[in-house]
């Protein structure tokens, strides 16, 4: 399936409140060690690397590796400290990229 | 796939011929995987659900319609899944969720056909199945549809492949039992098209089906055939009264 990814970003929180990214994206995650039924090496094709950035910091960075399973689900939380643009960036291993955008709009505890 | 003929005569002498647990294969799924189908956002059959939606309102076909241009919502839609397969006395055969939206694509819309697992063809069926989630399965098997009911049953207790087993064997007699790690259930349909993790993907009835052929080593069925609709059209009618689930997911 072409990539795409389901995305839950908050978009209002107060300072210091603790608040939740999730993601799912569509993606096979192609180990390169399996064989089809025609008993052929499926080549491997993967997403190497996931990241968030928030108000311009990169506050979460992973690489990803061929032991996921399909359509890796990622969560993760953090404090809302300013109001910034959040950006979600997964990276393939051939240089496909996705990118969701959303803001937050933090205010004064 | 390996052979399970040690373990199943290993289980045979054990196992209880008891009747039919009336029972959802979600009731087998451990705690972390019943979140996972409940959870509208980490479920990942709810990416292809995304995906319907998309191709619901791509124009398609030489006069470039959309789903939508005829079928408006796809909430339009609610109630067909559960009571699918369905005789069509017109056209003397079954139709199933398969062959409904590909005809319509390929009659009305006129674009290229959707083979059958495709992952577009999955998007459309697993939306439109969505629509009725919640809604009790409830087939027709009476008046022309009698016939292939009774064919599908047939079907579901014939045994079949190098194994010599019934669906029946499994789904009935043997529910209950652990085989190759997996606990066999019911065998319901009532989560299709659904999320399976040993496939890492989606699959409707027909796949499963193919899959549990497979595994005894018989012959696969032709999906659009009369033989396998009639088998689905059983399926359908043993989960009658369950909750469709779709996109369930199933390990
Ligand atoms: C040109 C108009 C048109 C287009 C485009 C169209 N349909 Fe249809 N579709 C119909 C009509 C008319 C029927 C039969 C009347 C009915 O049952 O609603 C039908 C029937 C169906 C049915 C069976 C409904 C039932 O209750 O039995 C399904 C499922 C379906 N279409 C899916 C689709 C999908 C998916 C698409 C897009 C890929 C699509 N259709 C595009 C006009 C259209
Ligand atoms: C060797 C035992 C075996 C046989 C024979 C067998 N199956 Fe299965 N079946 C399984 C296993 C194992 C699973 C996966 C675990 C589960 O859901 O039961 C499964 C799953 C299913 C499911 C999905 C249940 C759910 O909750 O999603 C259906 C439907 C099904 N089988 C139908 C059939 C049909 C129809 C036949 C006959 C053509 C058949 N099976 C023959 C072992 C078998």
């Amino acid at each position: 399936m072409s990539l795409s990814a389901r995305v839950r970003i908050p978009t209002e929180a107060r300072a210091g409140e603790v608040v939740e990214i999730r993601t799912l994206v569509s993606h096979p995650m192609e180990t390169g060690f399996r064989v089809d039924s025609f008993g052929r090496r499926v080549p491997r094709n993967i997403l190497t690397r996931f990241s968030c950035r928030y108000a311009d910091r990169e506050i979460v960075s992973m690489d990803l590796r061929p032991g996921i399973a399909a359509n890796p689900y990622l969560a993760f939380r953090f404090v809302a400290d300013v109001s910034g643009a959040i950006e979600l960036r997964w990276e393939g291993q051939d240089g496909e990229v996705l990118v969701e955008r959303g803001h937050l709009e933090v205010s004064a505890a | 796939m390996k052979s399970w003929l040690p373990i199943l005569l290993l289980l045979g002498c054990c196992a209880s011929a008891g009747p039919p647990e009336h029972r959802s294969g979600y009731h087998l799924l451990g705690g972390e995987l019943r979140a996972l189908q409940d959870d509208d956002f980490a479920n990942p059959g709810m990416l292809w659900v995304d995906r319907g939606e998309r191709l619901w309102n791509a124009p398609g076909g030489p006069r470039e319609q959309s789903c939508r241009d005829c079928h408006d919502e796809p909430a339009n839609l609610r109630g067909l899944t559960n009571r699918l397969p369905r005789f069509d006395a017109e056209a003397d055969r079954l139709h199933n969720l398969d062959t409904l939206v590909r005809d319509c694509r390929q009659q009305r819309q006129q674009a290229e056909v959707l083979p059958h697992e495709s992952e577009d063809l999955l998007a459309l069926t697993t939306l439109i199945a969505h629509q009725s989630r919640g809604l009790p399965l409830e087939v027709t098997v009476e008046g022309p549809a009698r016939a292939a009911f009774e064919q599908g049953r047939a079907s579901f207790e014939r045994r079949r492949g190098q194994l010599d087993l019934s669906c029946a064997d499994c789904h009935q007699r043997l529910e209950g039992a652990r085989l190759r790690g997996e606990t066999i259930s019911a065998g319901m349909v009532n989560g299709f098209p659904l999320y399976r993790l040993t496939w890492e993907g989606l699959g409707s009835r027909q796949r499963m089906i193919r899959w549990c052929n497979e595994a005894v080593r018989a012959e696969p069925m032709d999906p659009d055939s009369r033989r396998a609709l009639a088998l689905e059209l059983y399926l359908a009618w043993r989960s009658r009264g369950l909750p469709l689930e779709s996109p369930a997911v199933r390990r």
